[in-house]
């Protein structure tokens, strides 16, 4: 018979208030193999635990029930408790009366009926409980960063700084993202290309880090320690070690094609460097527009190479590698326009994105850092800046607020009033949001002190009227249309996901928000962490944030790293399927459902009638199975029972809730 | 090629010059248009009060006849338009306004929006092709620059009327492109014109048409074109009470371009004294 | 300006809701439609405005403007609203919950037989009886 001891908590009036204890208790008394019943206020507390450890070893209770809240929340404490006082922890049971009954229901009586069915089934469940022990899982020393913008970086170094191994892959020819177009830095002005460049040499000098630019991770397999991952380098089409980085291919190339990194605004050649700071500073071949690929003629870049770098017949390469953790750093895009056609992006030169707008007052821009209007040449006067251009709109843009447009518009006005003294800015906004240290002291100083003026109101349209952009917005704090003669207009795009964010995830196994941002564990207590374990996110990969947040994110997410390779081992969840082999009949059906791979099949030598006979069989690699349970609901003869949630558990509790 | 047609009123008195040229050139493109047999007055504006379902009777009645034929439904003035295309589309979406219309009606087969109601210049871009259409062309339009003027009815609200981008529409440009005209491109080509208003509020309406026009004009417009008996006859009248007092560019009907380019009729009148 | 709970509940703003469709607290008055509205010149309290008042049940405001009968119902503003808000169908139902229950016609039909004289298409006239009387 067993000897089991149920534990009923209050939870203050959180359970206490809905369900009447005392008659649970009394009812708790009188289930099968229960031979003690008490309850507490707040059983999670250390007087809670020490009342059960006591009664462990008084009553000797060889199985425990917890009437608590979620398993979520205290499973593990009171696991831990038993553990202390000698109970193998897996024989503890958590019967939920407080999610799952006492929050969401109002009348005592009923609750109490709920309660009281929840621990009934609990215990009959428990009496199935059988003694776990849990395995190790080896973890590889070696993390792997996925995009090298400012949050890779940071994330890079300060795991390769606690002396692990780091390989960061980026997408792009060079690293260093966003942050490396921007001119300025809110609040304090300083330069993004003189803060950011310097991090950029680390991570190339790093003995810890090795970089994979121009390359993407094509498959992820494995799981926590042990991630299988396959890389693909693109071909560069340049031998990397003979390359000087010397320019003469770029003067010599033929073809131009649009600039990526300046955003379109002036052409890049068909081989090129992103920008001068690049890193690797090694020039790569678009062989989309290169003519040699294209046509199979030209070769200037080879004739021209001194160094003989130039490799045609360079293919891309595919490396396997292991790692125990990985960080996700893929960044944003900023939203396409095509949906707002009343401010005439695209339709007139003069018209930008705010993308645009840094490159162009950059010093390392298309122009030089002069700010000129496309259409002409010449210097703006009065140039009209736009928030919320898709942001916080659920009609065709993103419902969200993009979060860093009030003050990077904040930031345009004050540098081209710095640039051009002359110049005039208007700023149309919905709300001006400056969370953040020294945010709403340098948006005053935009106003105060730089004299740009804020209209609260939106732009209906701009009209190319001539030579001018008419901009007809309002005031709604004067309650007055506004008609504004412009020679710029510059828009706020809404920040938003990668397009193919929701492969990555896919492919990485994590979620994506409905805007295909993707998914934290816990937006508050697990802000870096995915429900993946050993996957970790930092940047606006995860949604929208500004630079001080990103490396804030960069860094906390190198510390979650840096605790899971800290450790040699793992201790595995030893809830996981088994087979019983004697029922088992072959069919592997359970291979088929398994999306964590961790079933294979093996043939077992069987002696039937003195002769040996080979039976085909399912495996599982408890190290692989993750305790989802689909093998068990796929298998027709029952052979395959969740440790922990096995058939005969399951029903227990079915029947203890149903007859 | 074979469709039901429903004129609507004002084809009949005011703009049978849009009706005419349709016709004519429909028939030179081999497309039939069955007019209706019994079609009512579409009631002009699309009413929003769902308690009253008489106004929704007429495009019903019609929408119903056309699915009984088997065919779509064409339409070429822009608010019979709008009014029969809102009307099908709150059929298929309300079902107490589905269960009354019907009630009423009794119709023998219930009608529960499974019809469609396209305007001419669908037909020509989605059945016909504007391709195909300037395959046919023999006076092409050559070095003509023609200002579409789109209006309010046919483009908005855009995602039940799903006529083209409402904010950058290209449907009126890409005909006149099959006719081989040269689109004039404006920035007020979708702004409304206001003609509502010009009953009861005729300098308003007169503001707006001024500002539609002269900047087509500056653009470099030698003409408009537009798809609305109501467009048509606000920027045709009120250009006359401008400052200017007289019209300053010519407004023709899209259909009157095509039956020219289809080599049906004489060239139309432009402002030549321009440049 | 006293702002009472009753005048929040009212009934009407309930019929305004049924009648247009429309959800006026979805609004955040961003000022989009005013921005948009080609016609807002003309108008005695601007389209946000309108929408404002009837978050705050300030119904008096709304009913006695000229800026209902001013709207052209080209639904500009609700095209571009980042919310989905339909102003046009919200001034479209001040203007029947007004001429269903005071009766008041906007337009006589003296007025019609000069417009006719100059070709008004009937399809003008017709909608200007739609929208402007009873």
């Amino acid at each position: 018979m067993r000897r089991i001891g149920v534990f009923v908590c209050w939870c203050g009036t959180n359970i206490a208030g809905t369900v009447d204890i005392e008659a649970v208790v009394e009812a708790a008394k009188k289930m099968p193999g229960v031979v003690y019943t008490g309850e507490y206020k707040y059983m999670c507390s250390e007087i809670g635990q020490s009342m059960i450890r006591d009664t462990i070893k008084k009553e000797q209770l060889d199985r425990l029930v917890i009437a608590s809240c979620s398993p979520r929340m205290h499973e593990a404490t009171f696991r831990r408790t038993a553990a202390a006082a000698g109970l193998n922890p897996y024989l503890v049971e958590i019967a939920n009366i407080r999610e799952h009954c006492s929050w969401v229901h109002k009348e005592k009586e009923k609750a109490t009926t709920k309660a009281i069915a929840l621990i009934r089934a609990a215990v009959a469940k428990a009496a199935y409980n059988r003694e776990l022990v849990a395995g190790e899982i080896p973890v590889e020393q070696r993390a792997l960063v996925i995009g090298a913008g400012i949050a890779g970086i940071q994330a890079a170094l300060d795991i390769a700084d606690a002396g692990f191994e780091v390989d960061l892959v980026e997408r792009t020819p060079s690293i260093g993202g966003r942050m490396a177009q921007l001119d300025k830095t809110f609040p304090t002005l300083d330069c993004s290309a003189c803060i950011l460049t310097p991090k950029m040499v680390d991570v190339a000098s790093h003995p810890h880090i090795n970089l994979y630019t121009y390359s993407e991770v094509e498959k992820v397999e494995g799981y926590v320690g042990n991630f299988d991952v396959t890389i693909r380098k693109k071909a560069r089409s340049i031998d990397m070690s003979r390359c000087t980085g010397c320019g003469v291919c770029l003067e010599k190339c033929p073809i131009k094609v649009d600039s990526e990194f300046n955003e379109g605004l002036i052409k890049r050649k068909a081989i090129y460097i992103p920008f001068p700071q690049a890193v690797p500073n090694v020039p790569v071949i678009d062989r989309t527009s290169c003519r040699w690929f294209k046509k199979g003629k030209c070769a200037v870049c080879k004739k021209v190479c001194p160094a003989d770098a130039v490799d045609y017949e360079q293919a891309d390469e595919l490396l396997e590698k292991k790692y125990g953790g990985i960080v996700l750093t893929t960044g944003f895009d900023t939203l396409k326009l095509d949906e707002f056609g009343e401010f005439g992006y695209g339709k007139h030169p003069d018209i930008i994105t705010s993308l645009e707008f840094e490159r162009l007052i950059n010093a390392s821009g298309p122009t030089g850092g002069k700010l000129v209007r496309l259409s002409n040449q010449e210097i703006p006067q009065n140039i009209v800046f736009i928030h919320c251009v898709g942001s916080r709109d659920k009609a065709r843009g993103k419902p969200y607020c993009s979060k860093i447009c009030c003050m990077y518009t904040a930031k345009h006005a004050i540098l081209l009033k710095e640039k051009y003294p002359h110049s005039q800015t208007y700023i149309f906004y919905i709300d001006v949001r400056t969370g953040g240290k020294e945010f709403e002291e340098f948006h005053r100083r935009a106003v105060e002190e730089y004299g740009a003026v804020y209209f609260r109101g939106i732009v209906g349209k701009v009209f190319p009227e001539g030579d001018k952009l008419l901009v007809q917005g309002v005031d709604s704090l004067s309650s007055r249309t506004i008609e504004i003669e412009a020679d710029m207009v510059v828009l706020a795009a809404a920040m938003q996901a990668r397009d193919d964010a929701a492969e990555v995830a896919r492919m990485l196994g994590i979620g994506v928000d409905t805007h295909h941002f993707f998914v934290e564990a816990h937006p508050k207590l697990r802000p870096v962490e995915t429900h993946s374990a050993g996957i970790y996110l930092a940047g606006a990969c995860q949604g929208p944030k500004d630079i001080p947040e990103t490396v804030a994110q960069a860094g906390a997410a190198a510390a979650k790293a840096i605790v899971l390779l800290s450790k040699k081992t793992l201790i595995a969840d030893p809830c996981v399927s088994e087979v019983n082999e004697e029922i088992c009949t072959g069919c592997l059906a359970c291979i088929q459902v398994c999306p964590y791979k961790a079933i294979t099949e093996k043939t077992l030598d069987q002696k039937v009638h003195g002769r040996v006979v080979q039976r085909l069989l399912a495996q599982v690699n408890e190290a692989l199975c993750q305790g989802c349970g689909s093998c068990t609901a796929a298998c027709r003869p029952g052979a395959i029972n969740l440790k922990s949630f096995s058939n005969d558990q399951i029903l227990a509790e079915v029947d203890a809730v149903c007859l | 090629m074979r469709f039901s047609y429903y004129p609507g009123c004002t084809l009949k008195t005011t703009a049978t010059e849009l009706e005419r040229s349709a016709l004519k050139a429909a028939k030179a493109l081999g497309i039939e248009l069955v007019e209706q047999k019994e079609w009512q007055c579409c009631g002009a504006v699309f009413p929003l009060v769902r308690d009253e379902i008489a106004a929704f009777l007429s495009s019903i009645r019609s929408l119903a006849a056309a699915r009984d034929a088997g065919e779509k439904l064409v339409t070429i003035c822009a608010a019979c338009h709008h009014v029969i295309k809102r009307t099908n589309h709150l059929i298929k979406t309300d079902t107490e306004v589905r269960e009354k219309v019907n009630g009423y009606l009794q119709l023998e087969t219930s009608y529960l929006g499974e019809g469609s109601v396209i305007h001419y210049l669908e037909m020509l871009r989605d059945e016909l092709g504007f391709d195909e259409l300037a395959q046919k062309i023999k006076q092409p339009l050559t070095g003509r620059k023609i200002a579409a003027y789109y209006g309010c009815l046919l483009l908005r609200p855009a995602a039940i009327m799903a006529f083209d981008n409402a904010e950058n529409p290209r449907i009126i440009e890409d005909f006149l492109f099959a006719l081989g005209a040269t689109a004039v491109y404006y920035p007020y080509r979708t702004e409304c014109c206001g003609v509502y208003l010009s009953l009861n509020n005729t300098q308003i309406a007169t503001d707006m048409v001024e500002k539609i026009v002269s900047s087509a004009f500056s653009y470099g417009a030698e003409a408009l074109v537009d798809a609305c008996p109501l467009c048509h006859y606000n920027l045709l009248e009120l250009q006359k009470k401008t400052p200017q007092g007289k019209p300053l560019l010519p407004v023709y009907y899209f259909t009157e371009l095509l039956e020219e380019a289809l080599g049906l009729k004489e060239q139309t009148a432009v402002r030549k004294d321009r440049k | 300006m006293k702002v009472s709970t009753e005048q929040l509940r009212s009934y009407i703003l309930k019929d305004i809701a049924v009648i247009s469709g429309e959800n006026v607290v979805e609004c955040y008055q961003c000022g989009k439609c005013t921005a948009a509205c080609p016609v807002s010149k003309a108008m005695d309290i601007l389209p946000h405005q309108v929408v404002r008042f009837l978050q705050l049940g300030m119904l008096d405001e709304v009913m006695e403007s000229n800026t209902i009968w001013i709207c052209a119902s080209c639904f500009t503003c609700a095209g571009r609203c980042p919310r989905d808000v339909d102003v046009a169908n919200i001034m479209e139902a001040l203007r029947v919950i007004l001429l269903r229950k005071r009766g008041v016609s906007r337009l006589k039909t003296e007025d019609v037989r000069l417009v006719f004289s100059e070709g008004m298409p009937e399809q003008g006239v017709v909608s200007a009886f739609r929208k402007f009387a009873r």
